[in-house]
C-alpha cells in the first residue's frame, strides 16, 4: 500500500526569498532593502534560514520532524512565462521540450492500478495536467455534492460494445468513467466524517483542503489530490499580500495535519507545495518581485524525514538577478513518485538523485 | 430579415442565391433537382465547414448538386472581418507598454493592502479581442473563413499570454483570414515576418551574436517538416538564417536589421549557402513532408480523426505541386469519398469553439456580451488567442475529459434555461397571455406570421424544458417539426432516448444534452 501525495500548486510564483528567508546573509537585505523580511520576524530554523514568521504555524510539524524543505528548486534553462513554466513543472520536462502527459501519470505509465474505486487522482482545484494521462483516471471537482449531481445529471452512459465510430466511442469510455468514479464515490464520501477541525472557509484553498481530507479519510484509493492557492504574483506592493498568502497557507496545511493526525492518516499522506517558479532575487521599483528562478518547497507527512535539503542558492552568484537553482525538481518528483508509490522514473534525467527525505 | 439570412448567402435558396447574385459573388449555376445532395450530405457539409446549421440553412443547400455546392463556399472567401475592428489596433508596443506601466502604478495597495480597480490596458485589450472573434465567428456570412482563420492560429500559434501585445496578435488574425484559403507558401512566408510571431518564440530578440532558436525549432518541427525530418545542427543552421529579423517597438511592425544578421555558410537539411530566411523557408516548402503534415491536420480537422496515408499523400502532392494553392486542396478534401462516407458522419467531436459558438448560431440566442462566452471557452479549454503551447491545440479526443464532459453539459444546460425566446416587447405579459402568439400564428399563414413577429430575444429563467408548450424557440429553430428537429441537431440517432415526442423545446433540451451532440 502506498501513500496518497497531495499536491498543493501555489500559483503565480512564490517568492522562496521571503519565504525560507536567508536572514543572516547581508546580500539578502540589500537585494531586499524595501521588502526584506526583518531578522525578528524569521522563525529561525538554523544560524543561516528561518521562516517567515507568518509561518509559524507549520513549527509543529517542523519540530515533529515531519516536515523537510527542499532549497533551491528549479530547472536549467528557466522559462518566465507563467504559463509555460507550470507546463514544464507539470509535465516534467526540459525546459526546451512539450509533453502533454503529466508527471504524475507519467510515473505510473505501463502499471496496472488495482481495481479502485473508479477514480486515481481528485483535483480540488482547476488545472489537472500533473495527473493528466491515459495511465490515469483523473476527476476534477470543486466540491463532491457538485460532482456527484452533475454526474448524475449526466445519467448512466449505455453499454455499446463497439460503436464503430472512435470518436463517439471516446465520449462514451469518458462518460463511463464519469459515472464509474460517481460510484465509488457517493456512499463513502457521503459516510465520511467530517474533518475534526473547520478549515477557515473564505479562500478556495480552505475548502479543497476540506475535500481531500475527506477523501483521505473515507479511504478513497487514490494516488493523488490537488489542492491551490492564487495570488503569488507579487509585482507590486508585495509585503502584505504575500505575508497573507503564507499565514493562509501555513495555518490551512497545520489544520490539515491536526486533522489527518487525529483520523490516524498521517503516515499514508505526503504533502508537496511547488510554484512554477520563484521571484527575482533584487526587489523592483514598485515594491514587488518580478518572475525569477528557482524556490524552496515544502513537504510535509508522518514519514517525511523533516530538515533541510539542498543548498540554499547564493545571493553573490546571480547570473542574470536570477538564484541559481540547486536541485532540479524533477528529482523531487522522482524521490516522490519512488517514496509515494514505489515508481521508478527519472523524468528525463541523465543523473537522478534521490534526496533523503523520503525513503 | 435579410441580415440573418444573409449569415449563410453561400448555401443558396432562393432569397438566398438572389442576394448572392446582386452582390456578384458568384455566378449563375441553378440547382439540380436530378443532382441534389439531399439532407444529410447537406447537413454533414455544413456541420463541417461552419459552426452549426439551422434548418434554413440546411434546406436551401440540401436541393443543390454538390460539387456546385462546394464550389459555392470556395467562390470568393472573405478576406476581411466584417465586425468592426477594435479602436486601439494601431497603437504601437511602446505606446501600450508606457500605458500599462502607468496603470500598474496606480494599482498601488490601498489600505488593506488590496489592489485598486483600474484599466489595465493590456488585459482590456485582449478581453475586447477576443470578443471582437467570437463576434465575427457568429456574425460572419462565411463561416468557413474563420474556421480556416481559426485553424491557421492553432497551427501557427501565438498567444496573448507570451505577446502581450494584442495589435499585433490582431494583425496576425487578419493575415490568416487574408490567406485562410489563400496559398500556404505565401502565408509561411508572412508569418515568418508576423511581429505577433517573431516575439511568440523570440525571434525578435535573435541576433547573429547570439541566435534563439526557438522560432526555428518550432518551424522545422511543427510549421513544416514534422519530427524525425531534421537535425539538431538544422535548428541551428535556420536559427542564424533568421536572425536580424525583429519587430520595431515604435511601430509593432515587422523590421530587418541587416547589422544583427549573420550572413555567413551555413548547411541546412543538406545544402549550403548564406541563407536567409527566405532561402531556408524555399528548401521546407520543397519538402514532400510539409504538405503532408499540413495535410494529415486539414484530415483531422475536417475529415475524421484518422487520416487515410494513401489519401494524404495524393492530396499532398496536389497541393506541393499546384504551389501550395489552399483553396483546391480544400475543394478536393470536401469532394473526397471519405469526406462523404456516411461512415464519417458525427466521426469528429465538436471542439469548444464548434460547441458553443455553434449552438449560440443555431439556438438564435441573441448574446450581446461575448466574454460569457469566452469564459465557457476558457473552461472548456479553447480560448481563441490563448492556445495553450506552442503545438496549438491539441483536438480531437483530447477535448473531451471527465471534467471538460460535464462542464460542457453543465453549459448547454444554462443554454437551455436561458433559451426560450419571446417577442421583444412583449416578454413579461406573455406570461400573462401565454397563448397569443400561438393563437395568432394559427390565423395567419406561417410566412405572414413570422414577418409580422418582432425580432426574438431569449426570456431569462424560462426553460425551453419546462415551459411546455408555450416554449417559444428563436426563429432558427420555431415552427420546426420534432423529427426534423433531432435530424437537425445531432448527426446520428440520439443515444439517451432523445424526446421526440414532447414539446418543441423539450425536443431541443434533450437533443442538446444527448451525447451525440458532442459529435459533428
Amino acid at each position: 500500500m502506498g501513500r496518497i501525495l497531495l499536491l498543493v500548486e501555489l500559483k503565480g510564483g512564490n517568492d522562496g526569498l521571503n519565504t525560507v528567508v536567508p536572514y543572516a546573509d547581508p546580500e539578502y537585505r540589500e537585494l531586499r532593502a524595501g521588502i526584506g523580511v526583518p531578522r525578528e520576524r524569521v522563525v529561525q530554523l538554523d544560524e543561516k534560514v528561518g521562516l517567515h514568521e507568518k509561518l509559524a504555524p507549520l513549527m509543529d510539524a517542523w519540530k515533529a520532524g515531519d516536515l523537510a524543505i527542499v532549497q533551491g528548486v528549479g530547472y536549467p534553462y528557466p522559462n518566465r512565462s507563467h504559463f509555460r513554466s507550470i507546463e514544464i513543472w507539470d509535465t516534467a520536462s526540459a525546459s526546451s521540450q512539450t509533453l502533454s502527459e503529466g508527471w504524475v501519470a507519467q510515473a505510473f505509465k505501463g502499471t496496472k492500478l488495482a481495481g479502485g474505486v473508479g477514480v486515481d487522482c481528485i483535483v480540488a482545484d482547476t488545472n489537472a495536467l500533473p495527473s493528466t494521462g491515459p495511465s490515469l483516471r483523473t476527476i476534477v471537482m470543486q466540491d463532491a455534492e457538485n460532482f456527484l449531481r452533475q454526474a448524475n445529471a449526466i445519467g448512466r452512459a449505455s453499454a455499446m460494445a463497439d460503436v464503430g465510430n472512435p470518436a463517439l466511442g471516446h465520449l462514451l469510455a469518458v462518460r463511463q468513467e464519469i459515472n464509474a468514479a460517481a460510484a465509488g464515490l457517493r456512499d463513502r464520501l457521503r459516510d465520511a466524517p467530517p474533518p475534526t477541525e473547520a478549515y477557515p472557509q473564505e479562500l478556495l484553498l480552505g475548502r479543497q483542503l476540506d475535500l481531500a481530507t475527506r477523501v483521505l479519510s473515507a479511504r478513497v484509493p487514490v494516488v493523488a489530490i490537488k489542492v491551490a492557492l492564487g495570488g503569488f504574483d507579487t509585482h507590486a506592493n508585495q509585503m502584505p499580500a504575500h505575508e497573507r498568502l503564507l499565514a493562509s497557507l501555513a495555518s490551512n496545511l497545520a489544520i490539515l495535519r491536526r486533522n489527518l493526525i487525529a483520523a490516524n492518516l498521517w503516515k499514508d499522506v505526503v504533502v508537496v507545495t511547488y510554484s512554477e517558479f520563484g521571484r527575482r532575487a533584487k526587489q523592483n521599483a514598485s515594491g514587488g518581485t518580478d518572475h525569477g528562478t528557482s524556490a524552496p518547497q515544502f513537504v510535509m507527512g508522518g514519514e517525511v524525514k523533516g530538515g533541510l535539503y539542498g543548498a540554499y542558492p547564493s545571493l553573490s552568484d546571480l547570473p542574470d538577478g536570477d538564484l541559481r537553482h540547486t536541485v532540479d525538481f524533477r528529482n523531487v518528483f522522482a524521490t516522490l513518485a519512488r517514496g509515494c508509490w514505489g515508481q521508478s522514473c527519472d523524468f528525463g534525467l541523465r543523473q537522478p538523485q534521490r534526496l533523503g527525505f523520503l525513503t | 430579415m435579410s441580415t440573418r439570412l444573409g449569415r449563410r448567402r453561400f448555401v443558396g435558396g432562393a432569397a438566398v442565391l438572389s442576394a448572392g447574385l446582386s452582390s456578384g459573388l458568384w455566378s449563375v449555376v441553378p440547382a439540380q433537382a436530378a443532382s441534389a445532395m439531399g439532407f444529410d450530405d447537406a447537413r454533414h457539409l455544413l456541420s463541417r465547414t461552419s459552426f452549426g446549421a439551422t434548418p434554413a440553412e440546411i434546406r436551401n443547400l440540401e436541393a443543390v448538386d454538390y460539387t456546385v455546392a462546394v464550389d459555392r463556399l470556395l467562390a470568393a472567401p472573405r478576406r476581411e472581418a466584417m465586425t468592426p475592428a477594435p479602436d486601439w489596433i494601431g497603437m504601437g508596443p511602446a505606446e501600450l507598454q508606457r500605458l500599462q506601466k502607468a496603470a500598474d502604478a496606480q494599482r498601488k495597495a490601498g489600505v488593506d493592502g488590496k489592489k485598486l480597480e483600474v484599466r489595465l490596458p493590456v488585459r482590456d485589450q485582449g478581453r475586447e479581442l477576443k470578443n471582437w472573434w467570437i463576434e465575427e465567428m457568429i456574425a460572419t456570412d462565411q463561416p468557413l473563413v474563420e474556421r480556416m482563420t481559426l485553424f491557421w492560429h492553432g497551427h501557427f500559434t501565438s498567444s496573448l499570454m507570451k505577446v502581450r501585445y494584442p495589435s499585433a496578435l490582431f494583425r496576425q488574425n487578419a493575415l490568416f483570414r487574408r490567406e485562410a484559403l489563400g496559398n500556404y507558401a505565401s502565408l509561411l512566408r508572412a508569418v515568418a515576418r508576423d511581429p505577433a510571431m517573431l516575439i511568440y518564440l523570440d525571434g525578435s530578440g535573435s541576433v547573429a551574436s547570439q541566435p534563439n532558436e526557438n522560432f526555428a525549432r518550432e518551424l522545422l518541427e511543427l510549421f513544416a517538416l514534422g519530427e524525425g525530418q531534421y537535425g539538431e545542427a538544422d535548428i541551428k543552421a535556420a536559427a542564424r538564417a533568421f536572425t536580424g529579423w525583429s519587430v520595431d517597438r515604435e511601430s509593432g511592425q515587422f523590421v530587418e536589421h541587416p547589422g544583427r544578421h549573420d550572413d555567413g555558410q551555413k548547411t541546412f537539411l543538406g545544402k549550403s549557402g548564406r541563407f536567409g530566411g527566405d532561402e531556408i523557408l524555399t528548401i521546407l516548402l520543397a519538402h514532400p513532408r510539409t504538405a503532408e503534415m499540413i495535410v494529415e491536420k486539414l484530415w483531422r480537422e475536417f475529415v475524421s480523426l484518422k487520416p487515410d496515408p494513401a489519401e494524404v499523400t495524393r492530396l499532398a502532392a496536389g497541393f506541393r505541386q499546384g504551389g501550395y494553392e489552399i483553396k483546391p486542396l480544400m475543394r478536393a478534401l470536401f469532394l473526397s469519398a471519405a469526406f462523404r462516407d456516411p461512415a464519417n458522419r458525427g466521426a469528429l467531436i465538436k471542439s469548444p469553439v464548434d460547441l458553443i459558438v455553434g449552438t449560440v448560431h443555431v439556438l438564435g440566442l441573441p448574446v450581446p456580451e461575448k466574454t460569457g462566452l469566452v469564459r465557457m471557452l476558457q473552461g472548456l479549454g479553447q480560448v481563441p488567442f490563448d492556445p495553450p503551447n506552442v503545438k496549438g491545440w491539441a483536438g480531437g479526443e483530447s477535448w473531451i475529459s471527465t471534467y471538460t464532459l460535464l462542464l460542457r453539459q453543465q453549459f448547454l444546460r444554462r443554454m437551455i434555461e436561458a433559451t426560450t425566446v419571446a417577442p421583444m416587447d412583449g416578454g413579461m405579459r406573455m406570461a400573462d397571455r401565454p397563448n397569443r402568439r400561438a393563437d395568432r400564428r394559427e390565423q395567419l399563414p406561417a410566412a405572414e406570421a413570422l414577418q409580422m413577429m418582432d425580432p426574438p430575444r431569449p426570456v431569462e429563467g424560462r426553460s425551453l424544458r419546462n415551459a411546455g408548450a408555450e416554449v417559444r424557440l428563436g426563429s432558427t429553430l420555431a415552427g420546426v417539426d420534432s423529427a426534423m428537429l433531432v435530424r437537425t441537431l445531432l448527426p446520428l440517432q440520439p443515444i439517451d432516448g432523445a424526446d421526440a415526442n414532447g414539446t418543441a423545446g423539450a425536443v431541443v433540451a434533450s437533443a442538446l444534452l444527448d451525447t451525440t451532440y458532442q459529435l459533428k
